[in-house]
């Protein structure tokens, strides 16, 4: 829907501080990674050549650690390390291990066992053998291991963004979540060009001739040191606090951008996957995060909404969206799901949230303790005048909803209800109502203005300031649409928000947006 | 002096060399001659102690090579391996050098030394920053040599040395070793399955076979006093020629015609073997040679020298 289609030089002239910055962190945590796995590989390669019985055991393991997927392998990392550069660095330098230690063993016992003998023979010790045979002999195989495992951190340093360690793949993921290709582009073709360039460069290393081995030896290290480097130049984050905002609140216009235009709050921050983001602020790593106002964790964290006083975010009010043919056949239907509006608000969802994710109880157990704590819940009527079709997203609230509906409708009509819950996506859930395969399924307001009807910007921009207007424009549109009424809305309103760790933000006596702003700027 | 003393390395249930005993005299050139298997290459590799010994002892100039550090002991001791076992990331000075660097000599010595020594053995000047890839297989084979008498041991280990070359680079690596002077030096110890390069090179021969010496003495005792019927088959198929090796002219110079010297042709010594006689006859293409036996000299033809090697030949058979 952009009126005007950017290309991706556009993008790239624009994002191009970024574009250096994030190419930098990725040769730099390629590299200090790859030392660090030298480091230990080669004594480790090394070792396993004296101690043969060991070798089958430290390839395995080298091999199993190569074999666990790369987001898995970064997930277990953050109970240990934290987020940042910390758990990605270890997590590249486990990857880049095994080639260094298979390579080291293969090139030291592949020497010509003649020039070992006659090393031995003539009185050089282990050490020198070692220096001035072995490791010169097995050099270009060693070298041939490191520019695997080179190759390999250039890829997996993509995934670094998702624990906030930088990297191309900050634009990468950022794309595609925002799918936006110029984003994708501008993030992936420096990393195919950063994995050929590197490959291209070691391989000269690797064919130096032996007249050259000792030069490039010697200099490979302070190379590779060099390169390690840039890593620290742009981590310096500036700020008093530490923003981590997700990939796609990055790119949006009702996120980041939004935050910088209307706010002209620029908070620097890093960028992380929302797996990890809450669990981050509430360690004390970030101090401000970009999430979904409903979201179980802001219980379990401990972290309040900051208030967005100049609406930048669309209202996502949630609310029963049905068929209208469906209205007609259950005449009871409406006035029934209608019993829940307005009974939950923002703070209850959250609580409701915070048991399913967090406390692991199931939505049907949460749905009957909300209820019967409204007095709502009643007994199952076991009626049998017609089957209401109720659908549900993928994700603990929608289940939590579709659950409340099935009891209500059950005890306070003579319908049966079937549920058709964890229908992958907005699109999937609504095609599945409007091809009248369910009847209903609990949306939001600002997901059916913008990424069902999709209106101009302007349009959108006069919509967002007023959640009733928001409320009204997609229920006159989806009806003259689709056949398809918004009933009342439930209450509470999952939209995106600025977070803080509660303690912090009444500390610094931080309630809204602008006062984040003004904290920010004071001094 | 070396002395070995009752000898055995086993490895599992193989006996590799089964409490063997023998002397190599200082400045002698002692070959262990066998079949593949035979345990000669296991017993050269004791002596620098490549190999530990599961029993006995050995002695050199009076003292048990197990009561000194390996790596002393083995810069005193040089070796030379049948695939030359250069250092393929060294230059030829650099392969010559190690021993003495691993002495601490300082680099003007080294110097020196290397360029004797690439004189001695016919290598070029130019070759010392070569790398030995760049070398043909003699002249890799010559440097291996250089590098093992560089610190001028007093004992050279030599494992198959010429093994790996082509007949006429042997043929005329062997002329070179045996002029060599640093050689005549030292006491040599080489192992060889080549019953022809043991018979040219060796003062002595020591005949193994399944761990076991089964005859030890110099090439002629070998030839005509053999031990059993074992060293007289291992000898047979070639015997014509190693007879050739094993005489020296000076043993059938009785059975020689008196001929007044020749002062056209060349002339040779009578302490040669006869196998080196007949060599001259063809490399100059000479009807006669001068031959010089304690001041006497006779101008011999090659039927005259092959009759007299025959009538030798057949009183010896006679004994």
């Amino acid at each position: 829907m952009n009126e005007h289609q950017q290309t991706l030089w556009e993008f790239v002239r624009q994002q191009s501080d970024k574009l250096l910055m994030q190419t930098l962190q990725h040769i730099g945590l390629t590299f200090i990674s790859l030392i660090i796995a030298v480091v230990i590989g080669l004594p480790l390669g090394i070792w396993i050549t004296r101690r043969k019985h060991f070798s089958g055991i430290v390839l395995g393991a080298a091999g199993v650690l190569q074999t666990i997927p790369s987001i898995a392998l970064l997930g277990f990392m953050i109970p240990l390390l934290g987020i940042g550069a910390k758990p990605a660095i270890v997590a590249l330098l486990l990857y880049a291990l095994l080639p260094i230690v298979r390579n080291t063993y293969t090139g030291i016992t592949g020497v010509d066992a003649a020039v070992k003998e006659a090393a031995l023979a003539m009185g050089m010790n282990k050490w020198q053998i070692l220096f001035k045979v072995e490791l010169p002999l097995a050099m270009p195989v060693i070298l041939a291991g490191i520019r695997t495992a080179t190759v390999i951190n250039v890829g997996v340093a993509t995934l670094a963004s998702y624990i906030a360690a930088g990297g191309l793949g900050e634009f990468i993921f950022g794309g595609i979540s925002l799918n936006n290709t110029n984003m994708i582009l501008a993030g992936a073709i420096p990393a195919a060009l950063l994995a050929i360039l590197f490959d291209f460069l070691l391989s000269r290393l690797q064919y130096f001739n032996l007249r050259k081995i000792k030069t490039a030896t010697a200099t490979s290290p302070v190379l590779l040191l060099l390169l390690a480097s840039f890593y620290f130049i742009p981590s310096a984050y500036g700020g008093k606090l530490t923003a981590g905002f997700t990939p796609e609140f990055m790119g949006r216009q009702d996120g980041n951008l939004g935050l910088e235009s209307k706010y002209k709050l620029k908070m620097h921050p890093i960028v992380i996957s929302d797996a990890v983001m809450y669990k981050a602020a509430y360690e004390n790593q970030l101090d401000v995060i970009s999430g979904y106002s409903t979201d179980g964790r802001l219980k379990a964290f401990g972290l309040i909404v900051l208030d967005d006083d100049k609406k930048i975010f669309p209202p996502y009010y949630a609310a029963p969206i049905v068929r209208e043919d469906a209205l007609k056949r259950f005449p009871e239907l409406e006035k029934t799901l209608n019993l829940l509006s307005g009974k939950i608000t923002d703070s209850i969802m959250t609580d409701l949230n915070y048991r399913t994710d967090y406390l692991h109880q199931s939505p049907e157990r949460v749905a009957e303790y909300f209820l019967r704590s409204k007095g709502l819940l009643a007994p199952s009527r076991n009626g049998s005048s017609g089957i209401v079709r109720i659908g549900s997203k993928i994700f603990g609230e929608q289940y939590i909803l579709a659950s409340m509906y099935t009891m209500l409708i059950k005890g306070y009509t003579d319908y049966d209800v079937s549920t058709k819950t964890g229908l992958g996506g907005t699109k999937i859930c609504f095609d599945a109502l409007n091809n009248n395969q369910i009847d209903l399924y609990p949306e939001y307001t600002g997901t059916g203005l913008l990424a069902i009807l999709q209106p101009s910007s302007k349009t959108v921009d006069s919509l967002i300031i007023d959640k009733d207007k928001t409320y009204n424009y997609v229920n006159r549109g989806f009806e003259s649409n689709y056949g398809i009424k918004w009933l009342k809305p439930i209450g509470f309103n999952n939209a995106y928000a600025l977070m803080m760790r509660g303690k912090q933000a009444k500390q610094l006596n931080i309630k809204t947006i602008s006062d984040l702003k003004r904290y920010l700027e004071s001094n | 002096m070396i002395r070995v003393e009752q000898l055995s390395k086993h490895f599992g249930a193989i006996k590799a060399v089964d409490g063997i005993s023998f002397e190599v005299r200082d400045q002698e050139t002692l070959i262990l001659l066998g079949t593949s298997g035979c345990g000669k290459t296991t017993t050269l590799k004791m002596i620098n102690r490549l190999i530990e010994p599961t029993s006995g002892r050995i002695l050199i100039d009076g003292k048990n090579i197990q009561e000194q550090s390996p790596e002393i002991l083995r810069r005193s001791i040089g070796y030379v391996l049948q695939n030359n076992g250069l250092f393929p990331h060294y230059t030829v000075a650099e392969n010559i050098a190690i021993v003495p660097q691993l002495l601490k000599w300082d680099s003007k010595r080294i110097e020196k030394r290397i360029a004797e020594l690439m004189e001695k053995l016919h290598l070029s000047k130019g070759q010392l920053n070569a790398y030995p890839n760049e070398l043909s297989g003699g002249q890799q084979q010559r440097v291996g040599l250089a590098r093992a008498l560089v610190a001028d041991p007093p004992v050279l280990l030599m494992d198959e040395p010429f093994g790996a070359l082509d007949n006429v680079t042997r043929s005329k690596i062997h002329a070179e070793f045996k002029d060599l002077d640093e050689l005549k030096r030292k006491t040599v110890i080489m192992v060889t399955h080549d019953v022809q390069e043991a018979f040219e090179l060796g003062d002595r021969i020591c005949l193994m076979d399944k761990g076991k010496i089964v005859q030890i003495g110099s090439p002629a005792e070998l030839l005509f006093k053999p031990a059993n019927q074992f060293v007289e088959s291992f000898l047979n198929e070639q015997r014509l020629q190693l007879e050739f090796k094993a005489i020296r002219i000076k043993d059938i110079w009785d059975l020689l015609p008196h001929s007044k010297e020749d002062t056209k042709t060349a002339s040779l010594s009578a302490d040669t073997v006869i196998w080196a006689g007949l060599e001259k006859f063809k490399f100059h293409q000479a009807d006669r040679l001068n031959i010089t036996h304690e001041h006497e000299t006779r101008s011999i033809r090659f039927e005259q020298l092959i009759t007299a090697f025959y009538k030798y030949q057949s009183t010896r058979a006679h004994e």
